[in-house]
């Protein structure tokens, strides 16, 4: 099935289903549990300062704390791998699954796996991958995609999740999230221990260690990572810091702003495969780092947000987020943030109404643990789209002929008795129910005020003027 | 005795749309015991083409505006936290590196939001009074998040009942040309507010931002509520 091609028709399908209730629910609950442990600790917004520094200075010396990284893990006897694109990025994965002899493969959550669309590629080869995420295992489970980037079916209820079970699992329904994560424990557990390769993703590389950081909630992360003979770990190119002391600032802010909580349950730290002594591990660990589009974000006007931690609170912030879910954005990275990583890493073709699905509120900003500029990146964006003339002719045309009118003080004083006159035969009461044109979409919800029949200007000069 | 000479600039859309505000807002700044003055030639400071990317347009406008003001003295004063953030912030983005530069500056420093003159500056015992109801009061975002405007509602506001508005803080879904570039979006952000609003229990629905007002009283109106809409400044000049 292919999707509405802009974010407008794919919010308004999705606007007022069920599918964005529970996210509406959902996001809320996130906000609540963020404010309430960022309330209780007020160093907060310091530690955000230094993550902020820590992150720009990241992107400023990538390409040092990339080669630096790379030799640390291959001195722990890692190997590390360059992937300029997503195509290149799956074929060096299912390369060295090959290679290794491996079949079956169990997943961690990482969103660049889905930004390359690595499963369907190794399925495609015969893998069987699964995903042991809770969230991702529903989304695989269910044929869907993620809609939040920590909570991949945030747009699902219990009850949902409970009925897909029953159907696909052949487990009697139940809507109890406890007995519902057991039923999921109990089928992935097997799966672990089957499993010839485990891949994750990378929330934080340490350039001074050469170690991955993965932050999870529910252990799978340890498994996937120790349990399987390859260890596959997929890496955005600008998720990496220095050095510990920086790592742990970024912690500091990460769960926090995520869910609330002072740290995720479990904070995996690997370095290098299995060595002698290890009572665990991998034989193998390769690193891939992906660019795909990340150089050419690096390289304009919307670098800063490749300093984002992923979090989700821009997510849970926005109110488009909030009304129309994450699969109006049509893209795995949605919200705030998404919108301009989307048109950074894919181009501006179609992607380019994203920027515009904002009111620039600001409440993005507000809470980035990190204090991403996110409406004046929202801003680039639009101008640049404006520029490459990708806005609908209504708007331009109108914005030149205002733009016009209003620095002209006669043509001005004009365009509002005209106004007034034309939109008074459409309204009752000082108020129109219906507008035509462009103007159709103010009406379909909310009247629209007459102009005046005296502007301020024309009523200053005849009271007040000199 | 004389109080500070203030130029109002109006905005397009309280000239257009909502003279009353205009002519309330005057009378707030003279009960403050200021002197009004209303500079000529004033219309849009540019937002609108601004917030859609269309830079040409905006420079436009706002060449025309930092002319029309600079010739003035005293501060600007602005009855919008959002066309005050336009003139006082991104003004400075617009003309960046230009012969501009200078002049954007000089304005910006002059600009003041209502609210933000009488409460910081002035210290005005002015007051927002509306006998006989109960008020929830909108922090519009722009001025709330970019300017500080998250107390000096409050201060105006506090001989005053208020109803609780959960989400006061929270963007109502007009976003200017978002409103009719997206209205599906905006108008399902609008029906929360809006629920929030009649579940307070306020008779009157107040805010500083006559854009974010209309688009509110306009989802009030076709629902048939019986909640009212105001700018603060109405409830401090009282209209004229």
């Amino acid at each position: 099935m292919s999707q509405p091609v802009t974010f407008l028709s794919r919010a308004e399908a999705l606007i007022g289903t069920h599918e964005a209730d529970a996210v509406g629910t959902g996001v809320r609950n996130f906000l609540a549990m963020r404010e309430r442990s960022v309330e209780v600790f007020p160093l907060i917004e310091m530690l955000r300062d230094r993550a902020r520094a820590i992150r720009l200075h990241s992107l400023n010396h990538l390409d040092r704390l990339l080669a630096h990284f790379a030799d640390q893990v291959e001195a722990t006897g890692g190997r590390v791998h360059w992937a300029s694109d997503a195509e290149e990025a799956s074929q060096i994965a299912a390369d060295i699954l090959q290679r290794a002899e491996c079949r079956s493969v169990v997943k961690s959550k990482s969103m660049v796996s889905e930004e390359i669309e690595l499963n369907d590629h190794l399925e495609s080869l015969g893998f069987d991958v699964v995903e042991t995420d809770l969230g991702e295992f529903i989304a695989q489970l269910a044929g869907d995609t993620p809609s939040h980037i920590i909570a991949p079916v945030l747009h699902m209820t219990r009850r949902d999740v409970g009925e897909l079970f029953a159907d696909k699992l052949g487990v009697p329904f139940t809507d109890d999230p406890f007995e519902l994560n057991r039923i999921a424990r109990v089928h992935l557990r097997d799966v672990f221990l089957e499993a010839d390769a485990g891949i994750s993703g990378v929330n934080m590389a340490v350039a001074e260690s050469g170690s991955i950081v993965l932050v999870t909630n529910e252990g799978n992360g340890r498994l996937v990572t120790t349990v399987p003979r390859v260890h596959i770990a997929l890496m955005g190119m600008e998720r990496i810091v220095s050095r510990w002391e920086d790592a742990a600032v970024v912690l500091e802010t990460l769960a926090r702003s995520a869910t609330g909580q002072h740290l995720s349950v479990y904070t995996n730290v690997v370095t290098g495969p299995r060595r002698e002594d290890d009572p665990d591990g991998p034989e193998e660990l390769h690193v891939i780092v992906v660019d795909n589009g990340r150089s050419r974000i690096l390289a304009g006007e919307t670098a800063e947000i490749l300093a984002c931690i992923r979090c989700g609170a821009c997510l849970n912030a926005c109110p488009v987020f909030r009304t129309s879910g994450g699969h109006a954005y049509g893209t795995v990275y949605s919200g705030p943030f998404g919108s301009i990583v989307t048109p950074g890493l894919y181009g501006m073709d179609p992607w380019w109404d994203l920027p515009y699905a904002s009111t620039l509120c600001g409440a993005c900003e507000e809470v980035c643990p990190v204090r991403i500029q996110i409406p004046r990146m929202l801003l680039e964006l639009r101008k640049q789209a404006a520029s490459e003339g990708r806005l609908p002719g209504w708007l331009e045309w109108g914005m030149s002929r205002y733009a016009k009118t209003t620095v002209d003080p006669s043509k001005w004083a004009r365009a509002k008795r005209w106004a007034s006159w034309l939109i008074a035969p459409l309204s009752s009461g000082g108020w129109v129910r219906r507008l035509p044109g462009p103007g159709r979409g103010w009406t379909t919800s909310r009247d629209f005020p007459r102009p005046a029949r005296e502007s301020f200007a024309e009523w200053w000069r005849s009271n007040r003027g000199a | 005795m004389e109080g500070p000479k203030v130029q109002l600039f109006v905005t397009c859309l309280v000239d257009a749309l909502a003279p009353e505000v205009g002519r309330a807002t005057v009378d707030a700044l003279e009960k403050a015991g200021c002197v009004v003055e209303f500079p000529d030639g004033q219309a849009c400071c540019g937002q609108p083409a601004f917030n859609v990317g269309l830079v040409g347009e905006a420079r436009k406008m706002a060449e025309h505006t930092l002319d029309v003001l600079d010739e003035t003295e005293g501060r600007v004063v602005i009855p919008s936290g959002s066309c005050a953030v336009m003139i006082a912030h991104h003004y400075a983005d617009l003309f960046e590196g230009t012969s501009r530069q200078e002049q954007a500056r000089r304005v910006a420093d002059r600009v003041r939001e209502l609210t933000q003159y009488l409460v910081d500056d002035l210290d005005s015992s002015v007051r927002a009074r509306c006998d006989g109801c109960t008020v929830a009061y909108h922090y519009s975002c722009h001025g709330l998040r970019e300017l500080g405007l998250d107390h000096q509602a409050d201060r105006l506001l506090d001989a005053t009942a208020r109803a609780e508005l959960d989400g006061a803080k929270e963007c109502c879904g007009f976003g200017g040309l978002f409103s009719i570039e997206m209205p599906a979006v905006s108008e399902a952000i609008m029906k929360d507010k809006l629920d929030r609003v009649e579940a307070s229990g306020a008779d009157v629905l107040v805010g500083s931002d006559v854009s974010c007002l209309l688009h509110m009283e306009g989802g009030l109106r076709r629902r048939g509520s019986k909640v009212e809409v105001r700018h603060i400044a109405e409830l401090i000049g009282g209209g004229s």
